[in-house]
C-alpha cells in the first residue's frame, strides 16, 4: 500500500497514484506565513503580477516572531503584513488574539487530516500530527502558493519510526524525537517523511504529537507524519468546525504500507533526554548531563509550549522557586493556551515561582526578544534548535529538553532529571 | 554559463542561523543582509568574499530555518555558486528559487580546499581545479528543476505559466 504521504499528494495532484521522486504540482488547502517571513513573500507576489490571492479563505499570516514589535523595523515589516492582510482578506490573528502559529493553527481548526498545508516556517511541519501532510517553504514558494494555489513538490519517500512499549514516567513525545535525532542525525531524514508509530505513540497525548511532528525538520525531514487515530479525531472535533468522518476513516490504516525504511525502538530504555551545544543531534540521557550550571531556562514555544507542557512545568514549580541563579521564562504557545493556563491557577503558580510569564511570541527561541542571551550564558529551553547564536550572543550555549527536565533544571540551578526534585 | 572564483570551504551542518542570524531578519533587503552573511561561524567572511567566489562544504548545507534571507545573503555577498556533497531541502529550494545556482557532489571533497581557484561549467557540472590541476563532475538536475533554473528562478517561470493559461 501506498504511504499516507503518496495518497494524499496524489488526491492533491489529481493524480490516481504518484511514484517516489516524481514531481508534481500540488493543491495547497492553507498557506502560512509570519511577521519575518511574509514581507518577502509579498513582495515575490506582486513580482508575479496577480492582484488576489488564489483563496483568501487558504491563506494565512501570523504575527508571533518578531511581535509585539521588538523596534522600528520589526515593526514596518508588521505593518506590511497587517495591510496586505486587510487588503487581501486573507485570515490573519493580531497580537493580544494570536499565538505561535503552530500552536495556534490547529486550536483554531485550521488543520485537518489529509490536507496539504505549505509555510514559510520550517516548523510547519507540526501539522502533520493530525494527519495533514504539512512542509515548511521559503518565501518565493509561499509567494507562487498564495498566488496559484498550487507548489512544485518531489514525493519524497517514507521512512517509519516504530516506538515499542509503555512510556516511562517524566518521559514525553520531545525526549522520542529528540532521542530519535540523537540516534539519525541532522540529515538522518534528508528529503523524506518520517511517520511515528507504535504502542508508545498510541499512548502518546496531542501535545506529545505536535512536539516530535514539530521537529521532523531537525532530522532533515520534509514532514512528520501521524496515522489518524481516536485522539486525532477527539481533537479536530473540539477544534474545527470542519469534521468530517469519512477524511478520517482514509488515514487510519498503515498496514502493508511500503516504507523505504522501518527504525524501531523500545522506550523503555529511554530517558529524558538533554540536546548539548551547538546541534539538535547532539544528545544525551539527562542522567549523564553532569549538572551544568545554567543562567536560563526557557519553557514554552511552538514545541512545548500547549496546555500540557505548562501542566508538566506547574507540576514541578508549585509551591516552590525557581534557583536564585537563574531565570525562568514561560511561553504559551497562544492567547487560548495562556487563559486556560490563567484558569487552572498555573500562571500564579509560574509567577509565585518568581518565573517570567510572557505574552506568546516566538521571541526568544531564534535570539529575537523576550530573553536573549549574553556571551557565556547558558540556557536550557523547551524550543527546537541550538545552534552556535540561536539565542543571541555566538558565545552563548543552548541546551534543549522538554518540560519536566525544564522545570527540574529552573529549581536547581542546573541541568537535572526530573527524579531529583520529585522523588 | 562558465564560473569562476576563489573556494570558501566549509565544514558540514552550515546552518542557517550562522548563515544569517535571526536577529538581522527585520530586514529583507539582500544588500543589508549580505553585511552579516557568515558572521556567527566566520566574522572575516564578508570581508575575504569577492565577487564570483564560491562556498564548498560538506553535508547538510544550510539545515535549520527556512529563512530565503540565507541565499539572499550569500548571493548578495557575491558567491556565485555553492557545491556541497548534500543541501537540506528548503535551503535547496530556496536557492534555486531565487536563482543561486548549486551544484551537489557526493565524492570525497579532498580534491578542494580552501582558496582553490575553481572553474565552474552549470550546464555540464564540470567543476575544474585550476590550483590542484583536477577535474570532477557534479550530479545533474532533474530536468524539472532546469527548467525554474533556466527561466532565472521560481517567479519568472511562473509568470511565463501563468501567461501560457
Amino acid at each position: 500500500m501506498r504511504t499516507l504521504a503518496e495518497r494524499i499528494l496524489a488526491a492533491h495532484s489529481d493524480k490516481r497514484k504518484v511514484n517516489i521522486n516524481e514531481f508534481v504540482n500540488v493543491k495547497v488547502d492553507m498557506v502560512l506565513s509570519n511577521d519575518v517571513t511574509a514581507p518577502l513573500a509579498i513582495k515575490e507576489f506582486r513580482r508575479l503580477g496577480v492582484s488576489k490571492v488564489f483563496d483568501p479563505k487558504k491563506v494565512i499570516m501570523v504575527p508571533d516572531h518578531f511581535c509585539p514589535n521588538k523596534d522600528i523595523q520589526s515593526a514596518e515589516q508588521a505593518k506590511l503584513v497587517r495591510e496586505f492582510t486587510k487588503e487581501q482578506g486573507i485570515n490573519y490573528f493580531e497580537v493580544g488574539r494570536m499565538g505561535i502559529e503552530h500552536v495556534l493553527l490547529p486550536e483554531q481548526g485550521f488543520v485537518l487530516p489529509r490536507q496539504v498545508i505549505v509555510g514559510a516556517d520550517s516548523h510547519t511541519c507540526t501539522y502533520g500530527a493530525l494527519g495533514a501532510f504539512a512542509t515548511g517553504m521559503g518565501s518565493t514558494d509561499v509567494s507562487v502558493a498564495m498566488a496559484t494555489g498550487e507548489i512544485w513538490m518531489r514525493v519524497p519517500p517514507t521512512i517509519k519510526f516504530v516506538y515499542h512499549g509503555k512510556l516511562p514516567e517524566w518521559v514525553g513525545g520531545k525526549d522520542l524525537i529528540l532521542y530519535t535525532i540523537g540516534d539519525i542525525g541532522v540529515d538522518g531524514a534528508l528529503y523524506s517523511v518520517m511517520e511515528f508509530g507504535g504502542e508508545a505513540i498510541d499512548g502518546l497525548p496531542m501535545d506529545g504529537r505536535f512536539t516530535m511532528a514539530n521537529m521532523a525538520i531537525e532530522a532533515g525531514a520534509k514532514a512528520g507524519m501521524f496515522k489518524v487515530d481516536d485522539k486525532t479525531e477527539e481533537y479536530v472535533k473540539e477544534h474545527s468546525l470542519q469534521y468530517h468522518p469519512e477524511r478520517m476513516e482514509e488515514s487510519r490504516s498503515d498496514e502493508n504500507t511500503e516504507y523505504s525504511k522501518i527504525i524501531e525502538y523500545d522506550v523503555s530504555k529511554i530517558e529524558p533526554q538533554v540536546a548539548f551545544p551547538h546541534i539538535p543531534s547532539n544528545t544525551r540521557p539527562v542522567s549523564q548531563a553532569g549538572g551544568v550550571e545554567l543562567d536560563q531556562v526557557l519553557i514554552g514555544g511552538c514545541t512545548n509550549g500547549r496546555l500540557g507542557d505548562l501542566r508538566m512545568a506547574a507540576k514541578f514549580l508549585q509551591g516552590k522557586q525557581i534557583h536564585s541563579n537563574l531565570r525562568c521564562i514561560i511561553l504559551p504557545g497562544s492567547q487560548k493556551v495562556y487563559l486556560d493556563a490563567l484558569r487552572e491557577g498555573l500562571i500564579e503558580i509560574f509567577i509565585e515561582a518568581e518565573a517570567v510569564v510572557s505574552t506568546p511570541t516566538c521571541g526568544p527561541c531564534l535570539g529575537g526578544h523576550m530573553g536573549v542571551l549574553a556571551a557565556g550564558e547558558r540556557c536550557l529551553s523547551t524550543t527546537n534548535r541550538n545552534f552556535v547564536g540561536r539565542m543571541g550572543s555566538p558565545k552563548s550555549e543552548v541546551y534543549l529538553a522538554g518540560p519536566a527536565v525544564a522545570a527540574a533544571s529552573a529549581i536547581l540551578g542546573r541541568i537535572a532529571s526530573p527524579e531529583e526534585v520529585m522523588h | 554559463m562558465q564560473l569562476k572564483g576563489k573556494v570558501h570551504k566549509f565544514g558540514a551542518d552550515v546552518n542557517t542561523d550562522v548563515i544569517i542570524p535571526a536577529r538581522y531578519l527585520n530586514v529583507s533587503e539582500p544588500g543589508e543582509l549580505a553585511k552579516h552573511c557568515m558572521e556567527d561561524i566566520d566574522p572575516k567572511f564578508t570581508a575575504k568574499v569577492k565577487f564570483g567566489d564560491v562556498i564548498v562544504a560538506t553535508t547538510n548545507f544550510g539545515c535549520g530555518s527556512s529563512r530565503e534571507h540565507a541565499p539572499l545573503a550569500i548571493k548578495a555577498c557575491g558567491v556565485s555558486c555553492i557545491i556541497a556533497q548534500s543541501f537540506a531541502r528548503i535551503f535547496f529550494r530556496n536557492a534555486i528559487n531565487i536563482g543561486l545556482p548549486l551544484l551537489e557532489y557526493t565524492e570525497s571533497l579532498d580534491v578542494i580546499e580552501d582558496g582553490d581557484i575553481l572553474e565552474v561549467d552549470l550546464s555540464t557540472g564540470v567543476i575544474k581545479n585550476i590550483t590542484k590541476n583536477k577535474t570532477v563532475m557534479a550530479n545533474p538536475y532533474p530536468e524539472f528543476m532546469m527548467d525554474i533554473i533556466d527561466a532565472n528562478g521560481l517567479i519568472e517561470y511562473t509568470k511565463h505559466r501563468l501567461q501560457e493559461i
